[in-house]
């Protein structure tokens, strides 16, 4: 337990360092990576640990960014205040999904979620409260005098995503090898043999999922913060794929691996931009090629590594052991 | 009165397009236990080829055949390159139960973006077969158009055919036994993967019908199919997920109670509704309306 603060205190300090080094694009990248890490852990933890599939994390993250956008441009609070309503409200909106959840076996819940994935952006359209197509401004104010004149917007927004991160990847590692972590893995592993042991599934399988809900909402409160709004467009059902791709290719479950698919989510619009460049950018190849990527490399990752790199590379190093 | 009529007509034809794709569902869920979600990008391809030989000739009904027949191919093509490959590849581990599902996700998010590279991501259409414009009757006009009678009677004639396949044919026999029992099936000289790849071509074709369908009276775009797939799982969860008659029973009362909901409560609420429907079924009878008991296992 010591060790693991430890680590991420370490791990924190070089982001800062590194944070200060590199330019503002990097910056922006930095913070989007820290809202996959706790994306990408919030599925990890529900698929990984507790073998719920969620296909529609993008709209428990659009509840947890429109709650923290509301609670911002309505109430003059500082910013933790609405990451912790957007961490309430999905934790509320995750229970009541996850007692329905609970009691369906992976089709049924996976077609559960992707349909709210596809109709929570649609459903953000019809009501006036939420802003329509333009959506709310998401407006946590500038950085604080006192670190002077050179720190930019962006940088404070990667203080904050970083540091949330890194609190929400501490605390997701504590309930995973806390109890509760021990008896969802025994649910996932069976079931019949977890509940002959006194373990209630159902209660355990709705607790997971209003975890993981909690971790969605938090994710979605900064991506709104690092693009400054939310709307209908950045909860689309592009970000539900991506954050399954990510959490396929990070082993689906292994949580420090979530980093790395991270990384790999935040790296392939770069390498779309590069490609569609080298095809001459036309409209049709910037806009589909992002999402070509992320399709074929969730369907290569599923057929040759189902449960992430690692495993592969531990039974490579076991036949030749 | 008049009203109710009216919304009762509109509401059974929505339903016969939903009844389409949830009867593709359940198709390739019975034969090959996965709920196919890539049916609806599979759909939108066909409809596309559909929409490229419509601007050529101009006829409905000729693009609906090769929209068919590319659904029917493309389904065929995504049991042996897809789902063959990864259920040889599957072993044990965390991911076996749901890779199947992520592998029709991954399938629906790339067809949906080869679409988008290929024909852009604005607005078609395709000529309707009949008439927008609703039946008068004296004086009074009703919603209810000559194309809605015509998708009414395409889809019937699809269901008729279909269970016509399926109760007195040997390769629908062969179907069925290949989804009920597959080992046995097997056992009695049934090629149960080529039967399961014939299922697949089947839903493919019925998509390809539900698409081009929709799109005779809506625009088509990479994403316009996605609401009739969610609407084509929850008829087909309604009707017990297992059964086809039950496919085309959820199907129906979700379209008519939209329907309904739609013309008498709120346009907005169409979507939450549908939800709504689904998590409630889910809580109350899993198993469907007329699901069988052991239908929601597995």
């Amino acid at each position: 337990m010591r060790k693991r603060l430890l680590f991420l205190f370490i791990f924190g300090w070089i982001l800062l360092l590194i944070g200060d080094r590199v330019d503002e694009l990097r910056v922006y990248q930095g913070a989007t990576l820290a809202m996959y890490t706790i994306g990408l852990a919030s599925i990890v933890l529900l698929t990984g640990y507790s073998g719920q599939v969620s296909l529609g994390n993008g709209a428990l993250m659009a509840v947890g960014g429109y709650s923290a956008a509301l609670t911002l441009s309505n109430f003059s609070v500082p910013v933790w205040v609405a990451f912790l309503v957007a961490i309430a409200a999905a934790s509320i909106f995750g229970a009541i999904l996850g007692y329905a959840a609970a009691r369906l076996s992976g089709p049924y819940l996976a077609g559960t979620t992707l349909a709210l994935a596809v109709g929570m952006p649609a459903l953000a359209n019809q009501f006036e409260f939420l802003g329509g197509e333009q959506g709310i401004i998401f407006d946590i104010g500038m950085p604080p005098a006192r670190f002077g004149d050179e720190f930019t917007l962006y940088k404070w927004y990667f203080w904050i995503a970083a540091l949330t991160a890194l609190i929400a990847l501490y605390f997701t590692s504590n309930v995973l090898y806390s109890r509760f972590g021990r008896t969802w893995r025994a649910v996932r592993g069976n079931a019949l043999a977890a509940e002959l042991a006194g373990v209630n599934a159902g209660r355990t399988k709705v607790l997971a999922f209003t975890v993981s809900s909690a971790l969605a909402g938090l994710a979605g409160a900064v991506l709104a913060m690092t693009i400054s709004l939310v709307s209908p467009s950045a909860f689309s059902l592009a970000l539900s794929f991506s954050l399954v791709t990510g959490a396929v290719l990070a082993g689906i479950s292994s949580l420090p691996g979530v980093m790395l698919g991270a990384v790999i989510l935040v790296a392939i619009p770069e390498i779309a931009d590069v490609v569609a460049h080298r095809l001459g950018d036309s409209e049709n190849v910037t806009t589909y090629l992002p999402s070509l990527i992320v399709s074929v490399l969730l369907i290569l990752s599923v057929i040759f590594t189902p449960n992430g790199p690692g495993e592969n590379l531990r039974k490579h190093r076991k036949k030749h052991a | 009165m008049q009203k109710i009529l009216d919304t009762l007509l509109i509401g059974i034809s929505q339903g016969s397009i939903y009844a389409l794709m949830s009867l593709a569902l359940v198709l390739v869920w019975r034969s090959t236990r996965v709920v196919n979600f890539a049916q609806a990008g599979q759909a939108v391809l066909s409809t596309y080829v559909g929409f490229e030989i419509a601007s050529r000739t101009g006829n409905f009904w000729i693009s609906l055949i090769f929209a068919v027949i590319a659904g029917a191919l493309i389904g065929a093509a995504v049991d042996v390159l897809l789902m063959r490959v990864l259920f040889k590849h599957a072993t044990s581990g965390p991911a076996l139960v749901v890779a199947p599902v992520i592998a029709t996700l991954g399938l629906l998010g790339l067809i949906r973006s080869i679409v988008g590279l290929v024909w852009g991501g604005e607005y078609r259409s395709i000529p309707a077969p009949a008439s927008k414009d609703g039946f008068t009757f004296g004086t009074t006009t009703i919603p209810f158009s000559p194309l809605n009678s015509v998708i009414v009677a395409a889809v019937a004639l699809v269901l008729i055919a279909i269970s016509i396949l399926f109760t007195r044919t040997n390769l629908g026999l062969a179907l069925r036994a290949s989804a009920y029992a597959p080992e046995i099936a097997r056992l009695a000289g049934v090629r149960t993967s080529q039967t399961r790849t014939i299922g697949w071509a089947i839903a493919g074709g019925v998509g390809g019908v539900a698409g081009m369908l929709i799109t005779s009276y809506n625009f088509l775009s990479p994403y316009s199919l996605d609401l009739l797939l969610v609407f084509g799982f929850i008829a087909a969860v309604v009707g017990g997920l297992e059964s086809m008659v039950g496919a085309v029973v959820g199907a129906m009362i979700l379209g008519i109670g939209l329907t309904f909901i739609l013309n008498y409560v709120n346009t907005s609420l169409t979507f939450v509704s549908g939800f709504v429907v689904l998590i409630i079924v889910l809580l109350v009878k899993p198993d469907g309306l007329i699901g069988s008991r052991k239908g929601r296992r597995a």
